[in-house]
């Protein structure tokens, strides 16, 4: 299956208020694309689109099977990160137990959390059980990687760390699509953005472009507002 | 002007005061019914039968009307002993251990103990002997009962106790026992209301009724003896006993002795006091210690049976409950208020003699089913709402991972929801446990009756009650502790 994204017209309703408002969207292997855009414009409920959480009302698509980390992980609490992340591989690809755990410890390894895969999620730190949800949802191998607010539950350095992980993720051939508030975190490691306001697509290109030399004044005034909140915290 | 307007009333006042004789309060179970002690039919809040005509006369001559107390006949003693009443009579029958706890009167009627059985084993099932191996129904804590435990002894039958004396006659005809050991008033009664039953006449023993009062109450009991000896002498007696229809020659050859024994007879012997019923608790333990075990044990393999099924069709009913579609949530809701909302008691009536008719059903397995399914609808609550509270992301998760629905409920919702539900379900074992005392109802002897029956027969509840206390915690606290066990074992996994 190709690792190629591509949406064309996307809409959806909730009652009569449109949520997205006809969204065209391309993502190919290799690409980090950040959605950026304020609370309410619609970013989270394209993600929940794309991994099939949420029908659409009308849209035209090309989507691979996708992959999906949320804001709050949701790892399952009953079990240890190893069992978290062989959970599906076992369940659903039927791999046997001993294949399993040799590729999710891989995958724990390769995020940095390898020693932490006896752990429980309640014992893990905001940064490890983040790793740990992506390691789940790329133990199923996923063409694509939805990511939701990756970044909302890190320090500065954590932050780095994961960005260096998802570049690497993309350079092995993936397809990253992840939402965001913070445009330092997209500026060094998206390879590009969407800017969203009121369910559509207002600016897209190169992140550093973008949010560099925003043309769009729903750019400017979202970036305003992403950088007072800094300031205030 | 005020003052002269009350004095009249005060006058009139402490002239009925003077006259009205405070009333003789009465004890007895109008759940016994006629001949005895019944509401009638026409107008519930009036009694009917020959104890309330002998109740009535007696307070006649005593210059007091008479006040009818409703007490369960398992009771009587201990309330007359409490002051409940003034005296009671309800078929009560006259017994050693009774005159050692209350004050009793003198009999004023003679009874036969009789075997009834159906019509098609009347030469088969003539007597206790001819019984071995089969069920003989009777009613609790009464002398045909003690004579149905030395059977169970001597002829190897089984005893079966009810606590009225109408369903052991309608189990009988509906097969669920093979005889009926109960005094003739019954039977003959039983036999009227029944077709299809017979009675063999001789007497397997015999005995009498009397009436009781408190042990303080010695002069009223003499007062109650002088009028039955009066009543037994003009032709009261008599004459009730004839309407009632109950009349006959036994009881004018009782009159004959009591009339002759004349004064103190062996109903004058002293009520011992209050304090001498601890030291027969501590004599009679032995003999009723093996019973209670064994009854403890029956409570405990009843409450885990039914705690078993209540949780299978518990986790069915949540199911069913969050995944059905409208109209099997719809039924299972109906179900769950239904259950919920009516007393268990009730349920097991239902089950055991309301269903009689469709499907006879042993009394363990009625009992079975009755808390069972009462239960059931409880787990389910407790399970839907634990399944509730797994967060929805994580069924997302789940689902985005490739899992099935029953694969998400198998390996992620329910392992969380049944941590979730351990505590309140073990709370719900305690209550069932406790519950389980209901079914002696349908003539399963569980500790609570079993008890009931040691402290009835030995006239005090104090020791029984302790003993009783102490079986129902040692089986309901180790369980308490082994969930909070599990449950400390878990607290890391969850919240």
């Amino acid at each position: 299956m190709s690792a190629t994204l591509r949406v064309r017209g996307l809409r959806l309703w909730r009652g009569d208020r449109p949520i997205l408002a006809g969204i065209d969207l391309d993502a190919a292997p290799g690409e980090v694309v950040a959605l950026m855009g304020l609370s309410g414009s619609g970013k989270t409920t394209i993600l929940r689109v794309l991994a099939g959480l949420e029908r659409a009302d009308a849209w035209e698509i090309t989507v691979p099977k996708a992959g999906m980390v949320f804001q709050f992980h949701y790892l399952f609490e009953h079990l240890t990160a190893m069992e978290n992340v062989c959970l599906a591989p076992v369940h659903v690809q039927h791999l046997t137990r001993a294949q399993a755990e040799t590729r999710a410890q891989a995958l724990l390894d390769d995020l940095g959390v390898g020693h932490r895969a006896g752990a429980l999620p309640r014992e893990l730190s905001g940064g490890e059980a983040q790793r740990v949800a992506i390691a789940r949802a790329l133990a199923v191998d996923p063409p694509l990687l939805l990511l939701d607010e990756p970044t909302a539950s890190l320090d500065p350095a954590r932050r780095n760390d994961l960005g260096d992980a998802l570049k690497a993720l993309a350079a092995s051939g993936r397809t990253l699509l992840l939402t965001s508030h913070d445009d330092d975190f997209v500026r060094d490691f998206a390879t590009r953005v969407v800017i969203l306001a009121d369910g559509r697509v207002v600016e897209e290109g190169d992140a550093r472009r973008v949010l560099e030399d925003a043309h769009h004044e729903e750019t400017r005034r979202l970036l305003q507002v992403e950088r007072q909140r800094k300031v205030n915290r | 002007m005020i003052r002269l307007a009350i004095v009249p009333w005060l006058l009139a006042l402490t002239a009925t005061s003077a006259l009205a004789q405070p009333p003789l309060r009465w004890g007895g179970d109008s759940e016994g019914g006629a001949p005895f002690v019944e509401a009638d039919p026409t107008d519930p809040a009036r009694m009917l039968g020959f104890d309330v005509e002998i109740a009535e006369h007696i307070a006649s001559e005593l210059g007091r009307p008479a006040e009818f107390v409703q007490i369960a006949y398992s009771s009587l003693d201990q309330s007359a002993r409490r002051g409940d009443f003034d005296i009671g009579l309800s078929g009560i029958e006259d017994s050693p251990g009774r005159r050692a706890s209350v004050a009793a009167s003198v009999p004023y009627y003679e009874f036969r103990e009789v075997i009834t059985v159906r019509e098609g084993d009347r030469d088969r099932f003539t007597s206790l002997a001819d019984l071995r191996g089969r069920r003989v129904a009777t009613l609790g804590g009464t002398m045909a009962y003690d004579i149905l435990l030395q059977a169970e002894r001597d002829h190897g039958v089984t005893a079966v106790s009810y606590d009225d004396d109408v369903h052991p006659y309608s189990d009988l005809l509906l097969g669920r026992v093979d005889a009926v050991l109960l005094d003739h008033v019954l039977a003959e009664r039983a036999m009227r209301r029944n077709a299809g039953l017979v009675t063999h006449a001789d007497a397997v023993a015999v005995g009498h009724y009397i009436i009781i009062a408190s042990p303080e109450q010695a002069a009223l009991r003499d007062q109650v003896d002088e009028i039955l000896r009066a009543a037994m002498r003009d032709g009261t007696l008599e004459r009730i006993f004839r309407k009632w229809d109950c009349w006959n020659d036994d009881q004018s050859a009782l009159y004959g002795r009591v009339l002759a024994s004349n004064g103190t007879g062996p109903s004058s012997a002293p009520a011992s006091a209050p304090l001498g019923s601890v030291a027969r608790a501590w004599e009679a333990l032995p003999r009723y210690l093996p019973s209670l075990l064994k009854a403890a044990a029956l409570t405990l393999v009843l409450s885990c049976a039914a705690m078993l099924l209540a949780v299978v069709l518990g986790v069915a009913i949540a199911t069913g409950r969050v995944y059905g579609d409208p109209v099997t949530r719809a039924a299972l809701t109906v179900y769950v208020e239904v259950m919920r909302g009516t007393p268990v008691l009730l349920q097991l009536f239902v089950i055991y003699y309301g269903l009689a008719g469709v499907v006879r059903l042993p009394a363990f397995i009625a009992a079975l089913l009755g808390l069972g399914l009462n239960y059931a609808a409880y787990e389910s609550e407790i399970y839907r709402s634990a399944l509730e509270a797994v967060p929805r992301g994580q069924l997302e998760a789940a689902r985005i991972l490739g899992l099935t629905r029953v694969q998400t409920l198998r390996l992620v919702r329910a392992p969380q929801a049944f941590r979730l539900a351990l505590a309140p379900m073990t709370n719900d074992f305690v209550a069932l446990l406790k519950d389980s005392s209901l079914v002696s109802v349908l003539t399963v002897v569980e500790l609570t009756k079993q008890t009931q029956i040691f402290a009835t027969n030995i006239g005090s509840w104090l020791l029984p009650g302790i003993l009783c206390a102490v079986l129902y915690l040692a089986m309901s606290l180790p369980l308490s502790h082994l969930a909070r066990k599990l449950e400390d074992r878990w607290k890391v996994a969850t919240s």
